[in-house]
This record gives structure tokens, C-alpha cells and sequence, in this order.
């Protein structure tokens, strides 16, 4: 809402008053500004007379004129194709700050030039306020201004503006009179009452009102004959540009005028083309109707339209029809003056176009406005139209008209804000906005003015008492609760501590991907959970899996050349199965060098196993997990891949991508976290260590290569029992395609007494021969 | 006169020693003197010819001189030894600029370390951090926030919608409804939720997936006061001590009243600068008393408890705190970005 302090001045004695002081008081009570200063920036302009003005020597459009600027008369070189002698006209003087530069004294073309002559775009008027000719030519100023007068204030420029940004409880605000009660408000002035008056002719409408819907609750319609369409007095044109709308004629001129004024939008119909009914109604599904834009509407049942006994001719509160407009040769004008349902023009307005007027439907109008607002305007069409104004009045009001009234303590404000607030003080500033109290036994009965209808609750006054009191003015304490020691995801961070400390880093994506991505890298079943509405093929459905998203990353990061890639990723997976539901998932992915270049750490698979079980390890499941090659998804190898098992159910999956998939050797892991978290840990607890020593020994198969390291040790454990406290694989090697060679480090010990050889040596030589037949393979014996 | 011969023979020794290079040349040295013909084993060769009293002095000089040869051989062996350490030891020198082999650290996402901060800050004030669903109702994201169905705020925060019902939550607002509801005992609320929202915006300065962390504490007799002074703290310790806090009203739908706040630009310090387009403050998050409705809509009776709630925008906060230009280098996730969060500050 633009605010123009000229008008503002109407209501509200401003005078005295800084604006940027007005600015910044009214963001302390709520309401913000985005502009706050003049209207026109430009300086050291003033009224001039051409007294002369010949042909430039040297040039086949200047001319050479001289101009009584009143102290003195300068010879200025001008190019305007209107210029010529007897005109009045804006002058620049040298040092004249303009948007375009500074004026300086200067030779054009052999000739002295001491100024300029301006157009009016050349003060900085935005081009949207602007005729042809304020552009194409400088600017004929009126006979009667004088010569010498400061230029901005002659033609009603010196004006300033504050641009609010407000928010959207304060539709009252959307009006000079609404913030002319808000300001009073702040300085503790009064608002001045509005002129209304106006000669009244005796006559009858002959107009017939058909409300035929429950979304109209008040509509006014008044007549105004006789209408002499002109421009507007220069006083409405440039409050209007000020408050950022472009004057047009007198009639539209006085209709955007009174709604900028009192925040009712008005509608002007050609009262003979509109002929004697007028009905409103909801639209019908499938209605056409040609608005005023010129372009035709398909309507549906949820917009209100205005109509006559045939068809819509307008869409309420959104836009008139091109058949009733008002146009050059109207001569009787029917004013409309209405309130529709917020809601209704809000969804039609959204389809169709927003506009200064629905944005004032939608925030919801204050009846007593649509009463004045039509006095208002039958009161300016009759001074600057000439207009005759019937003083019948066609009216359909069923709004309810009851006082809005709270009751509430100074106790109820003070316990919510948390200061101590005597009586008079918030009797003091309920007054200074207008708002009548009645102190009943201590009670307040507060009347809430018609306008503030964002106000209905207790709560409502105890914001107006401490916008007005000042918020900064409340003195800040912390709220006095039991102490205690507050919670949140420590598992979540162990992950995120122990990743990043094996080197990984942690990535962010996006949860919407494209639906083709969805079901990669999972063979669970689920129903894909897709927007009703997305905003682009890719961003359409709820991921599943993360490793499609951390796939794109490798690809963003590998285009750059950045190769070298151990990212991860905590992130909600989505789907739909009986219900919605969600689940939190870690998905890590790693390729390229996992050290640096030197020492040749390549990632390969056992990198990211050791990181998933120093993870899985450090979190309390050691022992517990395992992998198994069960089912794999397509998109990963399926020879050197796996499924996580955690006590019996599957957890997630570790592997690397399928060569189908990609040509780089990638790996990655997903786990699925809420999964793993219902997997209780034990606390951790000290065991004693043994006081007797170790015996250790070595051994080595030669087997087939088909026989994993993990039965070879199952069944060594198997068969040693409870002395063998620790084994490990050593060494591999490879013979060839069919035979390799795993060897192993056994520990013995026995927590009572020392062992010896003598008991060992026996379970030592069982187990070889145990895992030599059950493996069918041999001691490797060199 | 035993003495003079020693004084010489060490002279003789010592002379030689200075020519040997190699153990081997000390060998020969050594033979020279104590080997089976050496110069020092012949003394006493013939010493069952002499007279007792010559015995005595030979065997006195003889075991001298002998002493005196293993002691300059040692002395000499043990240099020649070291010699030899020595050259090996720098033949053995490393290139110490050679990169280490460790394993880098990793890092953590600008927006998740905002998040922990921000989660010890509120954690260390008795504040519980809470979770709620990403994929959410309608319900408890709008009506029980007393937003109901055609409220205009809905526009402002157009959203995914999955269905009628589902929707990807707009503001972490609707996990208060959650924690409301689920306190049947009402026992005083403390929490906070960090997490993503979605809405359907995507330029420089906005994503249609961001973050925000919801505050909310209820229980009876909380005040604006309290809200403000946690407000005010939490700016402080977030941002700096020096941080000046601004209160101005403002409206939400799901608190009355309602406030916005502002922190002095930590830029310019206030000064006006473009971070702050040069009013000196900079936005940092809206906040209010629970609306009555809301307290309803979630099993509260208004007339006995009430509370404050604030919301805040975590990657506006997270690129004020480190300087990111634009939201989406927090969203593409290249890796040179990621790299540069690899330490934790203290």
C-alpha cells in the first residue's frame, strides 16, 4: 500500500511531521515499508517563460530560446519539437539533480546552454503514469502558474510517499482513513472526518437488485447522470500516481481515488447499456463472459458474477464486462458499491487477476465503508464530473451490524505479556485507535470499531495494547520451568560423527526426484508417492531410496572432474503401503581414491564394508550382523554385492553399482535406519581380562574358491570351542581361478589356568582334520 | 722409564690409527700389536730368561701396553662403527613433504551443523528436540494451526499436495499440534523441531525445500517476557554477544500476538550494508503466544495454559553464519562446497 502524505494529510495533520519518522514508528507498531521518500527525487526545478525562441545555427532541430526563470532570463538549448515562444514550461537549472544526471552549464553546438527544458519522464516518473506526449516533448505548464515557482510543487509533485508492505490481517490499512487512525494512533492525533456532501436531486432509481446469492451480503447501487468525462483536477492524478495507479479520466480517476481513500473498490456501469436489473449470482459451470480485458472467461460455479435478466456481465469484485463499460460516450453512470465473500474473490481473483481491488475483497470489507465510499463518490463525480446524483439509493444490506465487543482485565493483558500495565495506561491506548471502553467493575467491555475486523478475541487487544505500548518496551526474562537436561537424536549423530571422522562427507539432496528413479536400488514393494501437482517431471515424486539422489551428485561432481567421491546422507524414504508412512534411511557412496593419490587406496568394496562395520560396531551391533546374498536389486553387481542381515531381518544392502548402470567403479550402502534403531543395544560394561597367556598358532588351507572365508572360520570355530578366544584371517593368495589359500591366527586361552600345548595341540590337530574333510580341502603345508 | 715407553708406544699407536680408513686395516693394526707375533706379545716371549727383578718390569710394561692397545683399538673400532651408522643413517633420509597417510576428514552439511547448534543451544535450556512426519496431513500442518480451509495464509505457503489429506508440511509448525496432542498429562512443553519444509518456490533465494526449526514451550503463566528473553538470548549466542534484537508485531495465524524479529546486521554491525539493504537489521524469525485456537485444536484449555512458539528459516541462517552466496550451492551438493565445513568451531 502505497501511501501518499499529501493525502494521508487529508485525514491526519502530518505537517509537522518527518516521514521517514512516520516510517519507521509505524514498523514499530507492525507495519513495514519497503520505500519510504519523495515521489519525485529530482531538484532545482522551477517554472519558466519562453520569450523567445529561434532556430539553432548550426542544427536542423534545436532550438535557441530564452526562458525568465523570474530572478533572471537564461539562454537554455532545447530539442522538444514542441518548444516555441509563450509557453510555460519546467526548467532545469544548472546543478538540477535529475535521473538521468546533473545539469550543467554547457556549449551544444557552438550555442551556451544554461539548463534545460524537461519533459515530464525526464523527472523520473515511471513510465506506466505516462501520455505519449510527457514523453515525445517538454512539458506545457498550465497559464496560470508562476514564473520563478518551484516546478514539483506548481504541478503537484512535491509530494512523499511511504510503500507498506503490510500484513494480511490489516485489510483496514488498505485505505488512507485506516492509516490515517493508525498513525493518529501512534502520534495521539485525531482523524479528520471526511467530506460527503453534495447537492441531491429528487428522483427514483427504476432499478430492480436481484441478489440471488448467499456470497453477496451488501450491495449499493446509486445513479450519477449526466457525467462530463474529462481528465481529472491535477490533484487526483497525483495522488493516484503517488499511491501507484494511472489516471485515465475523471469518471475511473474517482473511482480508484475513493477506493484508495476509504478501501472500498467501487464498479462504474454505462447505466444505459446496463439497462433496469441487475442480478447477482453464483457463475455457472462452463458461463462465458468477455471481461473488460477483452478476453473471454470460462467460468465455474465457485465465482460470484454480476448479470442482467440475460447473461454475467462482470465478474464481482474481480473485473467488469466489456458490454456495461464505461466509455467516452457514457452519459449516466450506476454506481456500485458491494461487499462479496472474501474467500470466493480470493479463488477467482488467483484464476483470473489479482488487482487492487480483490486484494481488498479478499482481506474483507467494513460496511459502514461501502456506505461511505458511495457517498464519497457520488460527492466527487458531482463536483469534478458535473454530475446529477439521484438521491434514491438501491440497497440489499443483510450484514450484521452488532457491536463487536470483548471483555477483558488488565490482569488478562498483563499475565500475557508479562509487564505491569496500570488501567489508565491500557485504557489510554485502546482509545487513541478508536476503540470505545466501558470500565465495568474492573472488567473492560471494549467496542471494537467496524473497521478493525481483524480483532475477535481476547488475545486480539492484548497485541493492539502491546503494539501500541512498544514490544522492545517489554523487558525479556526466560521462563521459569523445572531444570532439566533436554533430549534429542544422539544415534543420528554418532552416524554423522563416525562418518565423518572415516573421512565421508555428508550431503543434502532433494526428496523430490523424477518417478523413473523410484524404485532403483530396492526390490520392497511399495506405492510411490507422487505430487498431485508437481512443478517439473523431475521433482514429481517422494524419493525411496536416497542412492539415486547421491548417484546424481556423483554425476555433478564427476562432470567437474572431482572424482574422488565418499559422500553420505541421512534423509526420510517415503511410500505408500496400507498407509503413508516414512522411514529414515543413511545411504553412503564411495569411488575413486579413498586416500590420498600416493598411497594408492583405490575404494574397493572391503573399504566400504570396513566402514559400515566400524559404524555398525561402534553403534553396539558387533557380532550381530552379517551379509547374505540373497536378492539383489538391478542396479548393483550382482557378484559383488550383498544384503545386510541384523539378527535375522535384512537392514539394507552394500555393493557396487551394476557396469549396466554405470562404466565407473562405484559402491554404496543404504541401511535403513528406523529399522536398525528398533534393534536395542545393550550398555556397555567392562569384562575382565584374562590373568593366564595366550597360546597362538597358525594354519592355511588350500581349498576351492568358491568356499568363503566366513565358513572356513565357522567351522574352525566349531570345532575348537571355548579356548579359541580370537581368530583372523592373515593372509590370502590366490593359485588360480579354481584354488586359493586362506590362513588363519588362533588364539587359545582359558580364563582359569594356564594352557599348554598338551591340550591344545589336540583340538588343534581335530580342527584340521574336521575342516579338511568337511571342506574337502587340504593344510596348506609350506 | 716404563712411562717413556709408554708415552711412546701410544705416540707409535696413535699415529698408526690415524691411518686406518677400515675395520679391516684395524685388524691388521691389531694384529701388528697383540696378534701371536705382535709387537706387544713378543715382550713377554722370552721372559724365562730374565731375572726376576727384569720379570717384573717387562710384565709391569707388557700388561701396560696391552691395556693400552684394547683401549685406542675399542675406541677406534667404536668410531669407525658410528662411521658407518652415520652413512647408512643419510642414505636413509626420507623427502618429509610427502603428504601424510591418513585417512581425510570428512565433513558435515552446513545446514545439519546449523541444526546442531542450534539443537546443543536448546538442549543445554532443558529444550527436547522433536521429530515429526516430513510427509504430513492437512490437518495438523493447517487446521488444528488455526489455519482452516480457505485461509488466505495458504496461498502464501502454496504447497505439494499428495491427495486431499497428504501433503509435504509447509512449516515444522505442525509437529507443535503433534507434541500437543500427544502430552495428554501436560506436563510443561520445551521443544524444538528442526527439520525440512517444502514449498513450491525455487529461485536465488528461495528452495522449494528448505529448513526451519519450530520452538514451542507451553505450560501455565508463560509470558511475552519469556518469549522475548529467549529470543534474545538465543540471537546472542548464535550470532555474537554484541547482537542487538528488535521486537516488531506482526501476524501468523497460529499466535496472537504475534511478533517478528530482527538482529542487527552482523556485517556491517548496523551500519546498513546490502546484506541488510541498508536498514541495518536483518530478519531473522517470527514468533508469538500459541493462539487460543491452537492450544484448543491440540487438548488444551486456553483459559489455563498458554505458551510461545517461534519458527525459523535454517539455511537463510546457516548462509548468514558462513556466507553462502546462494541457497542452491546448499541443495547441489559439489563437493568442493562440502569440503570446506571439515572442522568443528570452538
Amino acid at each position: 500500500m502505497k501511501v501518499s502524505r499529501k493525502f494521508l494529510n487529508d485525514y491526519i495533520d502530518i505537517n509537522d511531521l518527518d516521514i521517514h519518522d512516520i516510517a519507521e514508528k509505524m514498523t514499530g507498531v507492525g507495519n513495514e515499508y519497503d520505500y519510504c521518500g519523495k515521489l519525485v527525487e529530482a531538484s532545482n526545478l522551477v517554472i519558466g517563460e519562453v520569450l523567445e525562441c529561434e532556430n539553432h545555427p548550426d542544427s536542423d532541430h534545436l532550438h535557441v530560446c530564452k526562458v525568465d526563470v523570474g530572478s533572471e532570463v537564461l539562454d537554455i538549448v532545447c530539442g522538444a519539437p514542441n518548444v516555441r515562444k509563450g509557453i510555460k514550461v519546467i526548467v532545469a537549472l544548472p546543478g538540477a539533480k535529475l535521473p538521468g544526471g546533473e545539469i550543467k552549464r554547457s556549449t551544444i553546438r557552438g550555442v551556451e546552454s544554461n539548463g534545460m527544458l524537461c519533459s515530464i519522464q525526464e523527472l523520473g516518473i515511471d513510465h506506466k503514469y505516462l501520455k505519449p506526449e510527457d514523453i515525445e516533448g517538454i512539458h506545457e505548464v498550465n497559464e496560470d502558474v508562476k514564473v520563478g515557482e518551484d516546478a514539483l510543487k506548481a504541478l503537484n509533485y512535491d509530494d512523499e510517499v511511504i510503500d507498506f508492505e503490510l500484513t494480511s490481517n490489516r485489510g483496514d490499512l488498505l485505505s488512507i482513513i485506516g492509516m490515517a487512525y493508525e498513525v493518529g494512533a501512534i502520534y495521539k492525533r485525531e482523524v479528520k472526518d471526511i467530506d460527503l456532501s453534495y447537492p441531491k436531486e429528487k428522483g427514483k432509481m427504476n432499478f430492480n437488485l436481484d441478489i440471488r446469492t448467499k456470497r453477496c451480503p451488501l450491495f449499493l447501487a446509486k445513479k450519477a447522470l449526466n457525467v462530463k468525462i474529462k481528465e481529472s483536477p491535477d490533484f487526483i492524478k497525483k495522488r493516484l500516481i503517488a499511491s501507484g495507479i494511472r489516471p485515465i479520466n475523471n469518471i475511473v480517476d474517482i473511482s480508484n481515488y475513493v477506493m484508495i481513500e476509504t478501501g472500498q473498490p467501487l464498479h462504474y456501469y454505462d447505466a444505459d447499456s446496463l439497462g433496469d436489473t441487475l442480478v447477482v449470482r453464483d457463475a455457472k459451470d462452463n458461463e462465458k463472459l468477455v471481461t473488460l480485458d477483452n478476453q473471454e472467461r470460462t467460468l465455474s460455479k465457485e465465482d460470484i458474477v454480476i448479470a442482467n435478466k440475460e447473461e454475467a456481465i462482470g465478474l464481482a469484485g474481480v473485473m467488469g464486462g466489456l458490454s456495461t463499460e464505461v466509455t467516452e460516450n457514457t452519459k449516466n453512470v450506476l454506481i456500485e458499491a458491494a461487499i462479496f465473500d472474501s474467500v470466493s474473490i480470493r479463488l477467482t481473483s488467483k484464476k483470473i487477476l489479482r488487482s487492487e481491488a480483490s486484494n481488498r475483497f479478499e482481506k474483507g470489507l467494513d460496511y459502514t465503508r461501502t456506505y461511505m465510499a458511495m457517498e464519497r463518490s457520488c460527492a466527487l463525480l458531482a463536483k469534478y464530473a458535473d454530475a446529477t446524483i439521484i438521491d434514491d439509493i438501491c440497497a440489499y444490506d443483510t450484514v450484521d451490524k452488532k457491536d463487536n465487543v470483548i471483555k477483558i482485565t488488565v490482569d488478562d493483558i498483563n499475565n500475557l505479556l508479562g509487564i505491569e500495565l496500570d488501567k489508565k495506561t491500557v485504557i489510554d491506548i485502546l482509545e487513541s485507535l478508536s476503540f470505545t471502553v466501558l470500565d465495568k467493575k474492573g472488567t473492560l467491555e471494549v467496542t471494537v470499531p467496524s473497521r478493525r475486523m481483524d480483532i475477535s478475541i481476547k488475545e486480539d487487544l492484548v497485541e493492539e495494547v502491546a503494539r501500541i505500548y512498544g514490544i522492545d518496551n517489554i523487558p525479556g526474562k526466560v521462563p521459569t520451568l523445572p531444570l532439566k537436561r533436554g533430549s534429542y537424536n544422539k544415534f543420528n549423530r554418532l552416524i554423522r560423527n563416525k562418518l565423518t571422522s572415516l573421512g565421508l562427507n555428508e550431503t543434502m539432496t532433494y526428496t523430490l526426484i523424477p518417478r523413473s528413479e523410484v524404485h532403483k536400488y530396492t526390490l520392497d514393494e511399495f506405492d510411490e508417492v507422487t505430487l498431485l501437482d508437481p512443478m517439473s517431471d523431475d521433482r514429481s515424486t517422494l524419493r525411496y531410496s536416497l542412492l539415486p539422489s547421491l548417484m546424481m551428485i556423483y554425476d555433478y561432481n564427476s562432470k567437474r572432474n572431482n572424482k574422488d567421491i565418499s559422500i553420505f546422507e541421512i534423509g526420510k524414504s517415503f511410500f505408500k503401503r496400507e498407509e503413508y508412512g516414512e522411514e529414515e534411511r543413511l545411504a553412503i557412496l564411495m569411488s575413486g581414491n579413498y586416500k590420498d593419490n600416493l598411497y594408492k587406496e583405490k575404494i574397493t568394496f572391503y573399504h566400504l564394508k570396513g566402514i559400515m562395520e566400524e559404524l555398525l560396531d561402534s553403534l553396539g551391533y558387533n557380532g550381530r550382523y552379517s551379509l547374505v546374498i540373497d536378492k539383489l536389486p538391478n542396479e548393483l553387481h550382482p557378484g559383488s554385492s550383498a544384503n545386510i542381515n541384523l539378527n535375522g531381518k535384512n537392514i539394507g544392502i552394500i555393493g557396487k553399482v551394476h557396469p549396466n548402470v554405470t562404466k565407473e567403479d562405484i559402491y554404496v550402502l543404504e541401511i535403513n535406519l528406523t529399522l536398525l534403531k528398533s534393534f536395542r543395544v545393550g550398555t556397555l560394561s567392562f569384562k575382565e581380562i584374562s590373568k593366564y597367556p595366550n597360546i597362538v598358532h597358525d594354519v592355511a588351507f588350500v581349498l576351492d574358491n568358491n568356499i568363503t572365508n566366513e565358513t572356513v572360520m565357522k567351522e574352525i570355530k566349531k570345532s575348537c570351542g571355548k579356548y579359541l578366544v580370537d581368530i583372523s584371517l592373515f593372509d590370502t593368495y590366490y593359485f588360480d581361478n579354481n584354488t586359493k589359500s586362506l590362513a588363519y591366527n588362533l588364539v587359545f586361552n582359558d580364563p582359569n589356568t594356564t594352557l599348554t600345548d598338551e591340550v591344545v595341540m589336540p583340538i588343534f590337530e581335530k580342527m584340521i582334520k574336521d575342516v579338511t574333510t568337511k571342506l574337502n580341502c587340504k593344510l596348506r603345508d609350506n | 722409564m716404563e712411562d717413556e715407553r709408554i708415552v711412546k708406544l701410544k705416540e707409535e699407536l696413535e699415529s698408526s690409527l690415524n691411518l686406518v680408513k677400515t675395520s679391516n686395516d684395524l685388524v691388521t693394526l691389531k694384529a701388528k700389536y697383540l696378534g701371536k707375533t705382535g709387537i706387544v706379545t713378543e715382550l713377554t716371549k722370552n721372559m724365562k730368561d730374565l731375572s726376576q727383578e727384569e720379570r717384573v718390569s717387562v710384565g709391569k710394561y707388557a700388561s701396560a701396553a696391552r691395556n693400552l692397545c684394547n683401549l685406542l683399538f675399542d675406541k677406534k673400532n667404536e668410531e669407525l662403527e658410528q662411521e658407518l651408522l652415520n652413512k647408512k643413517l643419510e642414505k636413509e633420509t626420507i623427502d618429509i613433504t610427502l603428504p601424510g597417510n591418513k585417512i581425510k576428514r570428512g565433513s558435515l552439511h552446513p545446514f545439519n551443523k546449523m541444526v546442531m547448534e542450534i539443537e546443543d543451544l536448546f538442549v543445554s535450556m532443558g529444550y527436547d528436540v522433536a521429530d515429526g512426519p516430513e510427509l504430513e496431513t492437512d490437518e495438523y500442518c493447517f487446521q488444528r494451526l488455526n489455519i482452516p480451509l480457505g485461509h488466505p495464509v495458504r496461498d502464501t505457503q502454496d504447497s505439494f499436495y499428495i491427495n486431499d489429506e497428504y501433503l509435504l508440511r509447509t512449516q515444522t509448525s505442525s509437529v507443535q499440534a503433534r507434541v500437543m496432542e500427544a502430552n495428554t498429562d501436560k506436563t510443561p512443553i520445551r521443544i524444538i523441531c528442526p527439520g525440512k519444509t517444502y514449498r513450491r518456490d525455487d529461485d536465488a533465494t528461495h528452495s522449494h525445500q528448505f529448513g526451519q526449526v519450530e520452538g514451542l514451550v507451553i505450560d501455565k503463566g508463560i509470558t511475552m517476557a519469556d518469549l522475548k528473553g529467549t529470543l534474545e538470548i538465543m540471537a546472542k549466542k548464535m550470532l555474537g554477544e554484541k547482537t542487538k534484537v528488535r521486537f516488531r508485531p506482526s501476524f501468523f495465524p497460529f499466535t496472537e500476538p504475534s511478533v517478528e524479529v530482527d538482529v542487527s546486521c552482523f556485517k556491517c554491525n548496523g551500519k546498513g550494508c546490502s546484506l541488510c539493504k541498508n536498514t541495518g537489521w536483518i530478519e531473522l524469525l517470527g514468533a508469538g503466544m500459541v493462539h487460543p485456537n491452537v492450544l484448543k485444536s491440540n487438548g488444551y484449555d486456553p483459559e489455563k495454559y498458554n505458551g510461545f512458539a517461534f519458527g525459523m528459516g535454517i539455511d537463510r541462517l546457516a548462509m548468514m553464519k558462513y556466507g553462502i552466496t546462494d541457497i542452491r550451492y546448499m541443495y547441489t551438493d559439489d563437493i568442493r562446497f562440502l569440503k570446506q565445513f571439515d572442522r568443528e568451531e570452538y
